[in-house]
């Protein structure tokens, strides 16, 4: 047969009068009301009413469920009064056994010329099928928006471990720590940071960072902070914990290096003496009034080589001074034009907060924040202490 | 991060939908280094002003499901001789989703509060308080708060119970309202997930929330969800009694959602109330017969 043929056939089979019950879907015809005008043989077959139960009967809104009811009333109507159309609303209805059949519809009011309504035009498609993986789908994306939430938990609780609580209150010295995490912050960051007393008077004062991000590296962030911990108390060299925290990353499963700055701070006369030593962490600086000067001397990362040197250096905090402590966060962080923070930016902005420590972490960090207009690129410590004055 | 390997500190980070950033606050006062700019209620609901700028203020109140549009056909007839006042409750039309906190829109008494900070804003007296579905209840507990501030209330399909109570039939039990949640649920489908991080309130990208509200009477579904518990688990009826104002009670024929039993029931329990039964059926006379609606509203007005 040819085309010419079969298009012939195709057309003439059908008059457009029977159109309307041999439509692939059901069809009806309400009054604006929703009152059941038309019927199409499809729509009574799939709702199982005959046509005269439906027509001047019952309304469009009767054969809904409850749900799908108030579904209609309250968006559904007026969406159509205002739009002229609704489509693809998914709604149940419900057959004359009480059935519940799943399907989707498409309604579009028709208006006389002066904008009166006339009638509402509804092509009902059943779905079940499609429906019910709509259902899988929905209940997957609960599933899946629930874990969300319980990772993110989970990183919040790891990364909270990564710093005390709250700083501890320690006699002659003010103490003052920000934490902003990379990005939204859902993402567990390597920085971790400690304030922790080793014996009367005598304080370990701690910054790192271990490279990476997520959960692996919280874990080293949580091994290196108790390392540090563990082994203050044993040692008053802070070089002795850096080494041993590189033995300990070596020997770890983790390839995972990272960089600390460790203070000890012990009161003597009256005085507070700072051992310092640093293995590839950014200087800490004593905060002068026209200048800074870096504490310690750099050493190399920890948890690379087999046998690196850490020096330990001393020198005397005087009343009123203060230490900054920071992660690369504050000094890497890069404007929209690709500037970035940099030392000098950094050192300029705390010679011209000063002191006393307990504002000034919050006033870099939101410096830095400002600076790179947007969600921090990498997570941001800074941690203060100034050596009180005397009374 | 240290940089001395660079290749190796590939940053990753997630998707998300969580509320802003988190910041862990240490020793010294802390937020979360995004200011939040203060909006007005004007501007957070919308509000749009029009009529007699000296009449007497006539504030039209929407209910679930929609937003100011749905005084379209009826709001005008009124400009003539009132001050007209529209807004959206926050969360639905062009509102600031981002003020939505669904710690405070627990109940309705928050929206009943947003209703007086507007009136307190626009320095309103003497309003005519005109609130459909469950504006209706709104408007009554904003008049219960500060009766000083309203003349007159207009209750369009009115119900203060939508749940059945012994002795009192609301129209619906807790498994239609759950009904209706999965209804809405699986109406939005794939459309949350890709608007979720705009919804949630996005200060950097404000065009993002615009062009979502653009889109007619469709609010955040995790919004609509709330809102739909606050309304249809509500129960205002001790307050119904308590009404001091003229009260005009809209009843129309036919409404699933606040059947004719409910509106009369309001109609009997507000001292001084008129009850008015329209022609109009459903839910919505304000869209299906606004020159019904606005004509039973003058006859109130002006008996």
């Amino acid at each position: 047969m040819n085309s010419e043929v079969a298009f012939q056939r195709a057309s003439d089979a059908f008059p457009v009068d029977t159109l309307f019950d041999l439509a692939p879907c059901g069809y009806v015809i309400t009054t604006p009301d929703g009152l059941l005008v038309r019927a199409n043989q499809p729509f009574c077959r799939i709702t199982g009413y005959d046509e005269h139960e439906l027509i001047d009967r019952r309304r469009f809104v009767d054969l809904l469920s409850v749900g799908g009811q108030l579904y209609h009333e309250t968006h559904f109507l007026p969406m159509l009064q205002m739009h002229g159309t609704a489509r693809e609303i998914a709604l149940d209805l419900v057959g004359r056994d009480g059935s519940r059949l799943p399907v989707l519809v498409n309604s579009v009011l028709h208006r006389a010329d002066d904008g009166t309504p006339i009638a509402v035009h509804t092509a009902v498609f059943e779905a079940s099928h499609r429906r019910q993986y709509e259902r899988e789908l929905l209940a997957a994306k609960q599933q899946a928006e629930a874990s969300e939430a319980k990772l993110r938990s989970l990183a919040r609780t790891l990364q909270e471990s990564l710093m005390p609580p709250a700083l501890p209150v320690i006699p002659d010295l003010r103490v003052a720590a920000v934490y902003h995490p990379a990005g939204e912050g859902h993402d567990v960051g390597g920085d971790l940071y400690d304030v922790f007393e080793v014996a009367a008077n005598d304080w370990c004062v701690l910054i790192g960072d271990v490279c990476g991000k997520g959960v692996d590296a919280g874990i080293v962030s949580a091994l290196a902070r108790h390392t540090l911990r563990a082994v203050a108390m044993s040692s008053a060299l802070p070089s002795y914990a850096l080494h041993t925290l590189n033995e300990i990353l070596l020997r770890h499963e983790s390839t995972r290096f990272c960089t600390v700055a460790v203070l000890r701070l012990r009161r003597e006369d009256g005085m507070w003496r700072i051992v310092t030593s640093i293995g590839g962490h950014p200087p800490p600086v004593v905060v002068g009034p026209d200048d800074v000067s870096p504490l310690g001397v750099p050493g190399p990362l920890v948890g690379i080589l087999a046998s690196p040197t850490f020096v330990d250096t001393e020198r005397v905090l005087r009343p009123g001074e203060t230490v900054v402590l920071y992660t690369d966060g504050v000094t890497e962080a890069r404007a929209p034009d690709g500037v970035f923070y940099g030392e000098d930016r950094f050192h300029r902005t705390v010679i011209e907060h000063g002191g006393p420590a307990s504002a000034l972490p919050r006033h870099l960090v939101d410096d830095v924040l400002r600076f790179q207009a947007g969600p921090a690129r990498d997570d941001i410590a800074v941690l203060a202490v100034t050596a009180a004055l005397p009374d | 991060m240290p940089r001395a390997l660079g290749p190796r500190h590939s940053v990753t980070t997630l998707g998300h939908i969580d509320k802003g950033q988190r910041t862990v606050q240490m020793a010294v006062g802390f937020t979360n280094g995004r200011s939040v700019a203060t909006v007005s209620t004007v501007e957070r609901h919308n509000v749009r002003l029009s009529g007699l700028p000296d009449g007497q203020p006539m504030l039209f109140a929407h209910g679930f499901g929609c937003d100011q549009n749905m005084w379209r056909y009826v709001a005008p007839r009124f400009e003539t001789d009132f001050r007209v006042i529209l807004f959206d409750h926050v969360g639905a039309g062009e509102s600031d989703l981002s003020t939505y906190d669904p710690e405070r829109y627990t109940s309705l008494d928050a929206y009943a509060e947003d209703v007086l900070g507007i009136c307190r804003e626009l320095d309103l007296r003497d309003v005519i308080f005109v609130g459909h579905s469950v504006s209706a209840m709104i408007g009554v507990l904003a008049s219960l708060r500060e009766p000083d501030r309203f003349a007159e209330l207009v209750l369009v399909g009115p119900s203060p119970r939508y749940l059945n109570d012994v002795g009192y039939t609301g129209g619906f039990s807790e498994a239609d309202i759950e009904e209706l949640l999965t209804s809405l649920e699986s109406n939005y489908l794939g459309w949350s997930s890709a608007m979720a991080p705009v919804i949630i309130g996005n200060a950097e990208r404000p065009e993002l929330g615009r062009e979502l509200t653009e889109s007619f009477c469709r609010t955040d579904p995790r919004i609509a969800q709330q809102f739909a518990r606050v309304t249809f688990l509500s129960d205002n009826r001790a307050d119904l009694s308590r009404v001091t104002h003229p009260t005009l009670v809209l009843q129309c024929s036919n409404d699933v959602i606040a059947p004719v039993e409910v509106g009369k029931f309001v109609g009997t329990t507000v001292p001084q109330s008129t009850f008015e039964l329209l022609d109009a059926t459903g839910h919505c006379p304000n869209l299906s017969a606004p020159d019904e609606t606005s004509d039973a509203i003058l006859r109130f007005l002006r008996r």
